[in-house]
């Protein structure tokens, strides 16, 4: 293992289908048009000496040490800014370039401080380099003279320090926060010799808008913005490239390690969903790996008034596999079940499935995708013939309109948020469908032309309504119908989408959007070019979020945005590993690859190899399992990676339902919310301590790799390989390759899956079988993926939630995530990511704050039909009167005291995005939060006294 | 379980199916989305429900769920 460096091709590579020969210092070169000669020579090995080039970066030509000789031109032009051109002569290296390139490196070198044997960056610093590579020997500028050495260090933000004393003002860190990340919170302040790197108008970095993606820190060529972990480690030694835990871009990242320390995690510029790029979480937020709260014991208790009490791990896993048959004998062979997690990996995910399916012998198994994507799973099987998305991250750059519905992509999906800016900076437009302002409305170089900024609960209304126009201002694409879809279905639909009731006018009422401006938006969506849709949990988590996928579905399939780049159905989503986890048969109805429990075929498939008899009926989904336990027919729970006792909704109910239950194992890093519940807990590795997969939203299986030993001794796979030999099932796995390749046998859209070819392309897109070798970027692109080959058309009518408000509960309130938390954040919670965001607010409009009296970061009670909780008030219009917003990062907040069980028609999917609640001034906690205090409190004793 | 969060969830999905003109063949949209995805003992007990009472279905869970119990 080595470090093994990226190599900086010092500019972007261009796309051009001319190629250009010339000739670099006699050595013949091809390169597309608009290549610089900069990365031309690198391209070749030459190394021409640089420092405000990068190849992240457009180049900017200020350092003048890029400075080569071409045949027939004037002077000296830098190489990063002239491009290639037929029959070029260049020259990089003589006495004169020499001469030029020392005399810049001594101007910059006389105002930086000498102080390299003790810097952090020594060794990895492209100043020291350089002067190295041009050979410099003295600095004949008298030290005392005027210089920045005095200036003072900003150490405001918790990952990295800001040491303008080192700054070359290269720019390189204003560029990349402008175009790789587009937050533009950096710029040159003054000029000349006062010229210096200003966050904001010279705030520190973190009074900025800085949103601390590290970009800035990646593209700066010497310590001034460095890594806070680097300074405190040293530099790394070796580097192992792996795939990030946390949203469902799934960047790929080199774990950059001194030992089985990670120095930092640098985002790889191979990675194809993020292309060099990261987030504050992917990039900073991964000290909770070894946080002191990591659970490293197998634990297990009688009752969960018991302490805990460690037992080596063959004790646990024989209590655990005794308790579950027990319930078994007793209460029959349905009574337990399991419950995975979007951020586990594939093969994990694969074999608690199977555990359950053959090991416990029902169909009992749900995943957290059940709370979130379940209705694009289904949705989109529906309409398309497959649960996913369509095309990779990489198609919004041909993107000519694209739609953002119930997505908030610059916090929620950051990376892919960061294309999608660089995108509607070339001039792409943006439709926004969503009741809040989230910051892509309108936000530096970005402009929504249309923010619909519906009710939440009426997407159906306005999909119907945008779909209506389609329809009836002749925008459908009537070849793609007549070729792609089926014929029957589309004129069912078209029938039914053209009457009044879908009018825009109509939906002006329910929505609360003028028809004017839906009318508009149609228009624009229709007559794109191409037009993308980015939907996310602004539409899944409703009453009819299945409605509304298949609504999209429709309107896309209308227009004939689907099957090629540019356009599709896009469902960000929001775990890891989401659609790994569905696609890993991790729903009760289904085994991989989507395919119905009920299929004899595929049943039979499945016995042969696991050499079991399996169930024909779906099990119980997870708010099933929550009803079940109430009614006594449930009882015992396996649960890997998932906090339901804090993500689930309706929170006091599923609590009860867990009291209820006689052993529940939790597989988990540290005593989560669940786990307090729990009788026997298990302690499960991170991704840094296992080798795996991880699915994205692209459908790409990125590797995850084992940088660390697993803390616990064992990673996941192996816990429930372990669990499932205790429960009479054989698992003799040696390694997730021999998983994955269990899975390729058996998975129609998967078979072209190994370990060996992930490693070779780096990843791959499903579907990856004999008709794709090297995967599929864009589905659908000759037909669908249904049994005919043809779209399907649904009808889609406005069913309105059975949540009402009610001068009881005149406000809805709506949930979301913010860029710095993750989920529950059991993960961000313990790290510096708190720094941004330690508590979850109350949104509320200035007029209904207000109306209550109630001033910003007053607390107050938002008491719903299901529970009250306390949260402190943030007045702003970002939402609309009538609407209140939360994050739920934060279990003593209890979002999910107040959300209800309503739930999506066709996948229990909760309506987490639409309850009626009321909010008043208090001044003290809510009786719920007292007791989850006193709860919480008495766990924790009962764990410290184990 | 509580037949009141068995038969909210029947009328729910068969509000979907409702658009459909053709009540036959909502209905049988209806059975086969509660078939496909039920687990059994919710379906024994929304079929004991409708044999027994079924006022709280509406006509179209109804139908679907006498489909179901055939």
């Amino acid at each position: 293992m080595s470090l093994d460096k990226e190599k900086d091709f010092g500019t972007p590579a261009r796309q051009s289908d001319q190629l250009v020969n010339l000739e670099i210092d006699g050595f013949q070169v091809t390169a597309p048009a608009g290549t610089s000669v900069l990365r031309a020579a690198a391209s070749i090995g030459i190394d021409i000496p640089k420092l405000c080039a990068t190849d992240s970066i457009e180049p900017f030509g200020s350092c003048r040490l890029c400075v080569v000789e071409v045949k027939g031109m004037r002077g000296m032009p830098a190489s990063c800014t002239t491009p290639v051109a037929e029959g070029m002569v260049v020259t990089t290296q003589n006495k004169k370039l020499a001469d030029v390139r020392r005399g810049v490196m001594e101007l910059y070198i006389s105002d930086h401080p000498l102080d390299c044997l003790t810097c952090a960056a020594n060794g990895d610093c492209e100043l020291q380099d350089m002067a190295g590579a041009v050979g410099l020997r003295e600095v004949r500028y008298n030290p005392a003279g005027e210089n920045h050495l005095g200036a003072v260090k900003d150490q405001s933000n918790p990952y990295f320090t800001f040491d303008p004393s080192k700054c070359i003002v290269c720019s390189r860190c204003v560029r990349a926060c402008e175009e790789t990340q587009g937050t533009f919170a950096l710029t040159i302040d003054g000029r000349g010799f006062a010229s210096k790197i200003s966050p904001s108008q010279n705030q520190s970095f973190m009074d900025s808008e800085c949103v601390s993606c590290g970009a800035c820190v990646q593209a700066c060529p010497t310590a001034t913005l460095i890594e806070k972990s680097v300074i405190e480690h040293g530099t790394p030694e070796h580097a192992i490239v792996t795939t990030c835990a946390y949203c469902g871009v799934g960047c790929s990242f080199r774990a950059e390690m001194k030992g089985d320390q990670v120095v930092r995690m640098v985002p790889h510029k191979d990675g194809k969903a993020n292309h060099g790029h990261s987030c504050v979480k992917g990039r900073f937020a991964f000290g909770y790996a070894t946080h002191k709260d990591r659970i490293t014991k197998p634990m297990i208790r009688k009752s969960i008034k018991d302490h805990w009490q460690e037992v080596s791990w063959e004790e646990a896993i024989s209590y655990a596999a005794s308790e579950l048959k027990r319930i078994q004998a007793k209460y029959g062979r349905d009574s337990i079940g399991g419950i995975t997690s979007s951020r586990c990996t594939n093969e994990e995910t694969y074999l608690v499935q199977k555990l359950i399916r053959a090991g416990f012998g029902n169909n009992n198994v749900d995943t957290c995708a059940r709370v979130c994507h379940s209705p694009t799973g289904y949705g989109l099987k529906q309409t398309f013939g497959e649960s996913s998305g369509t095309q990779n991250f990489d198609s919004v750059m041909k993107a000519d309109v694209i739609m953002v519905i119930g997505a908030n992509p610059t916090d929620g999906h950051p990376v892919f948020g960061s294309q999608m800016k660089k995108r509607l900076r070339q001039g792409a437009k943006l439709i926004v469908v969503d009741p809040r302002e989230i910051d892509l409305v309108k936000s530096p170089h970005v402009k929504a032309s249309h923010h619909l900024k519906l009710r939440p609960g009426t997407n159906v209304a306005l999909i119907n309504a945008l779909a209506h126009v389609v329809v009836t201002e002749g925008f459908i694409d009537e070849a793609f119908i007549e070729g792609r879809c089926d014929l029957e279905s589309f004129n069912k639909w078209r029938r039914f989408i053209a009457d009044e009731r879908h009018a825009p006018e109509a939906a002006e009422a329910v929505t609360g959007v003028p028809a004017s401006e839906i009318r508009a938006a149609a228009r624009l969506y229709a007559n794109a070019g191409n037009a993308a849709i980015y939907y996310g949990l602004g539409v899944t988590e409703h009453s009819q979020g299945s409605t509304t996928v298949i609504g999209i579905a429709n309107i896309a399939m209308a227009t004939g945005n689907l099957g090629r780049e540019g356009v599709g159905v896009n469902p960000l989503r929001g775990q890891n590993n989401v659609q790994g986890s569905c696609d890993m048969g991790s729903f009760p109805h289904e085994f991989p690859g989507y395919r119905h429990v009920s299929d004899d075929a595929t049943r039979k498939l499945f016995e042969q190899n696991w050499g079991v008899p399996l169930q024909g009926e779906p099990g119980l989904r997870i708010p099933n399992m929550f009803d079940a336990a109430g009614d006594g027919s449930f009882k015992g729970l396996y649960v890997e990676g998932e906090d339901i006792a804090q993500s689930d909704p309706d929170i006091q109910h599923v609590h009860h339902a867990l009291e209820s239950m006689e052993c529940i194992i939790v597989q988990d890093l540290f005593l989560n919310e669940t786990a307090k519940f729990a009788h026997v807990f298990l302690p499960g590795s991170s991704f840094l301590e296992k080798n795996g997969t991880f699915t994205n939203a692209e459908r790409r299986i990125s590797p995850v790799r084992k940088v660390m030993a697993p803390l616990a001794g064992y990673e996941d796979w192996q816990i429930t390989q372990m669990l499932a030999n205790a429960m009479g099932y054989p698992m003799n796995y040696s390694h997730p390759s021999e998983i994955m390749d269990e899975i390729a046998r058996l998975t129609p859209t998967f078979t072209g899956v190994s370990y060996d070819k992930i490693d070779s392309l780096g990843s791959v897109q499903w579907p990856c079988n004999e008709a794709a070798p090297e995967g599929t970027p864009t589905m659908h692109e000759h037909q669908f993926m249904r049994d005919n080959g043809k779209g399907l058309f649904m009808l889609t009518e406005y069913i309105a939630t059975h949540e009402r408000t009610t001068r009881m509960f005149p406000l809805i309130l709506t949930t979301g995530r913010i860029l710095s938390q993750y989920n529950v954040g059991a993960q961000t919670r313990r790290t510096g990511n708190v720094a941004w965001h330690a508590e979850d607010r109350l949104e509320i409009h200035p007029h209904d704050a207000e109306d209550r009296g109630l001033k910003d970061g007053d607390w107050v009670g938002v008491k719903s039909r299901s529970g009250e909780t306390v949260l402190r008030a943030l007045i702003t219009d970002r939402v609309q009167p009538g609407v209140v917003y939360t994050t739920f990062h934060f279990p003593e907040s209890g979002a999910n005291v107040i959300t209800t069980d309503n739930s999506d028609w066709a996948t229990n999917c909760p309506e987490y995005k639409v309850t009626a609640v009321q909010v008043t001034k208090v001044s003290q906690t809510s009786e719920w939060q007292q007791n989850y205090q006193a709860f919480s409190e008495e766990q924790l004793e009962l764990l410290a006294k184990g | 379980m509580h037949i009141e969060k068995l038969i909210k969830m029947a009328n729910d999905i068969s509000d979907f199916f409702n658009s459909e003109s053709d009540k036959e063949l909502a209905a049988e949209g209806v059975k086969n989305h509660i078939k496909r995805s039920w687990d059994p003992r919710m379906k024994n007990q929304i079929i004991a429900y409708c044999q027994q009472d079924g006022k709280e279905l509406s006509p179209l869970a109804q139908k679907a769920i006498q489909k179901l119990a055939s």
